[in-house]
């Protein structure tokens, strides 16, 4: 089994400034990145954010706050330090880029674009590449020690690494030039070498999509590159953010196969890519509290239910047998992370005994991932 | 077919919170489904490969591919749709384009139409599901019900939902006209929204919201599959009868170990209690509950068939009473 993963000391590690929690769907994180947060101010007094990106509120629920906007709002009820809480809004951080970098006139033009409507709102990849434009903006303004980051729910865990270097690629592609340059009413020359493959490529794609969709994205995209001098090198430089020291990888799985596959997967992606992964945090093993072997339990149980099949003494050991088969099948899942990456220090935690709704929880899950 | 008997659901949707096991459900529900001489196709979109593990078969690829043998002696077939492949598909199919769709492919352009084309990827594989679901062979539907291992219920109505935004974005064209189809039966009560939740407060929110939001968008809600239950037995039981019992089975009855398996078991109760208020809760959506215990060992593959045998009565048999007498009622074009 892997080293202990020590999240006191990665927390009060004032050489970090970035720690991201990442892992697929429904393991866990933003609770995860929650109880960090709240654990690096109240303990390790850090001035920390914890930006979240979940659409379904419920970082807000955890931290008690009605609404989180697109700005990061104070947590109340703190027992000391300071922390910060916001929620991306993935359009409004997209508006505010494209506001901050053109004139009010062609900001104007670029938002009334219906082709700009959908990719703001709706594009997979906007918001993995929000994300990482709202934590450049978060680090720019140096109002924290610590900013810890809930990942976008993905149907991958990749998909944080992957999409904004994939939206960059596009905006920025050579196909977009293309269209620019064969589409009517652009300001390119119809002329240029690869004009007639182009055209040929419209044609098909116009037949396609249909006219307007082709039109729409080619202004959008001139106007993108006369004011914004390339998506790609933004979305390069927040990428070599995520690969100093400053940051932390943390990878958050449940003992289940689809999601340690996942954060194995993420694990190997992560340490080939030189990016700092620190840790991984098993989430919700079923706790077992009784040293009774499962099976010794279930011999009893049956001993005792040939005298009185209702005996409430057989249910108590059957309950626990049930409970530590279950432990034992997810130790067994568990195991497959510590095999295939077994450099990575580890935390395992059991389900708390009830859910974690509030500061509180937060705080007893904090404690618990820190082992203390 | 009768006013007063919709046809029953040839496309099944299944969707859940990450990590309420909702591949697992879609798997179980494809075997149940597949009854004698029929023929179910489990579709994922996500690139995933969630599929094959459970089944023990190697990844599955884009072509449909026999998968496993049905309760009771149907098919299970399998496929992971892939929006590149799709695209490639429709313009083989519309265009003729044959090498020059490959050429396409080495030019960028395909990955570049199903990434920057808002919706164009869920608009393609929505499109490959509604191809499979009415699909005919010698006069007969090939697939007898489509079950679909559909993103979490986060996204699921943007998925669903996709075809009517693009029938708005392309007015014209193929992708336009076929995105209104798409959307027909989507909004239609052959498809059904399966909403799969395990008995905690976070996923039966999600599952709630999600049924509003899919009400809002007039997309047809089938069951909710309540998944992951456990409890224990209520008894009364006290340290003092505990010890009794634990002596004279000559295990350890010291009092570590008594309090323990005490605590454990007032976990278990509770947890028992906590389903209740749970099963109540989404009671009140109106729908069917269909109920799947957890399965101490993890899910293998005899587990998914028993899961699957679980759901024979409800979710398997969507039309409930219904279904044994009028099972032609979907299969018109015979």
């Amino acid at each position: 089994m892997a080293a202990d993963l020590d999240l006191d000391a990665l927390l009060s590690d004032e050489g970090k400034h970035v720690i991201a929690c990442c892992g697929s769907g429904g393991v866990g994180k933003t609770t995860t990145a929650a109880a960090l947060a709240l654990r690096a101010a109240e303990r390790h007094g850090r001035r920390t954010v914890v930006l979240t990106i979940d659409p379904a509120h419920r970082l807000a629920q955890s931290l008690g706050m009605k609404a989180l906007d697109n700005t990061p709002r104070p947590v109340e009820g703190l027992e000391g330090g300071s922390l910060d809480a916001m929620m991306l809004d993935m359009k409004r951080t997209f508006d505010d880029v494209v506001a901050s970098h053109t004139s009010p006139d062609r900001a104007a033009e670029i938002f009334a674009n219906p082709f700009y409507q959908a990719v703001s709102s709706t594009f997979s990849g906007t918001q993995e590449y929000m994300a990482m434009e709202k934590l450049g903006q978060l680090r720019a303004s140096e109002r924290w020690d610590l900013i810890v980051l809930d990942t976008p729910p993905s149907r991958s865990a990749l998909d944080f690494l992957d999409a904004p270097a994939r939206l960059a690629r596009f905006l920025d592609g050579r196909v977009i030039r293309l269209l620019s340059a064969s589409t009517p009413g652009s300001r390119r020359s119809m002329l240029s070498l690869m004009g007639a493959s182009a055209a040929v490529f419209t044609r098909v794609f116009n037949k396609i999509l249909g006219g307007h969709l082709l039109t729409d994205v080619a202004e959008f995209t001139a106007s993108l590159e006369d004011t914004f001098g390339g998506f790609r090198k933004r979305a390069e430089a927040t990428f070599r953010v995520l690969q100093d020291d400053q940051t932390s990888f943390l990878v958050v799985a449940t003992p289940e196969p689809a999601a340690i596959n996942e954060a194995v997967y993420f694990s190997r992606r992560l340490t080939e890519e030189r990016m700092p992964l620190d840790g991984m945090i098993m989430n919700r093993l079923t706790p077992v509290g009784a040293s009774l072997s499962a099976e010794r339990a279930l011999g009893a149980a049956a001993t005792l239910e040939e005298d009185d099949p209702r005996d409430p003494v057989a249910a108590v050991l059957r309950a626990h047998a049930d409970t530590a088969q279950r432990r034992a099948a997810e130790q067994r899942v568990a195991d497959r992370y510590s095999a295939a990456c077994p450099d990575i220090p580890q935390v395992r935690l059991a389900t708390l005994g009830s859910e974690v709704v509030d500061l509180a929880g937060l705080r007893r899950f904090g404690a618990a991932a820190a082992g203390s | 077919m009768s006013a007063t008997a919709p046809p029953l659901p040839r496309l099944h949707v299944v969707t859940g919170k990450g990590g309420t096991g909702k591949t697992t459900v879609a798997a179980s529900l494809a075997l149940a489904l597949a009854g004698p001489g029929r023929r179910v196709l489990l579709v994922e979109v996500e690139g995933r490969q969630g599929i094959a593990p459970l089944f023990d078969a190697a990844p599955l690829p884009y072509a449909e591919r026999h998968l496993a043998a049905g309760l009771d002696g149907g098919e299970v077939f399998g496929q992971a749709v892939d929006a590149d492949e799709a695209l490639l598909d429709y313009l083989t199919m519309f265009y003729k384009l044959g090498s020059a769709g490959r050429a396409l492919r080495k030019f960028g352009a395909i990955d570049f139409a199903t990434t920057i084309a808002p919706g164009l990827r869920d608009i393609l594989l929505t499109g490959k599901l509604k191809e499979a679901v009415s699909r005919t062979e010698s006069g007969r539907m090939v697939y007898d019900a489509v079950v679909l291992d559909a993103p979490p219920t986060g996204r699921i109505v943007k998925f669903l939902n996709v075809t009517v935004e693009s029938g708005r974005l392309a007015k014209t064209g193929p992708i336009g006209r076929h995105s209104r189809s798409v959307s027909r039966l989507l909004h239609s009560s052959l498809t059904a929204v399966h909403l799969v939740t395990t008995p905690a407060a976070m996923p039966v929110q999600e599952t709630v919201d999600a049924h509003r939001e899919l009400l809002a968008a007039d997309l047809p809600v089938g069951h909710v599959v309540l998944n992951k239950t456990a409890g224990a037995e209520a008894v009364d039981i006290t340290a003092e009868r505990l010890r009794e019992g634990l002596r004279r089975t000559g295990l350890p009855s010291d009092e570590a170990l008594v309090t323990a398996l005490l605590d454990e078991y007032g976990t278990r109760r509770a947890e028992t209690e906590a389903i209740d208020s749970y099963r109540a809760r989404l009671g009140t959506l109106g729908r069917p509950i269909s109920e799947l215990a957890i399965l101490p060992e993890g899910v293998d593959l005899s587990g998914l068939y028993r899961l699957a045998r679980d759901l024979r009565g409800g979710l398997g048999a969507p039309g409930g009473a219904a279904e044994g007498d009028d099972p032609g009622g979907d299969d018109r074009g015979r």
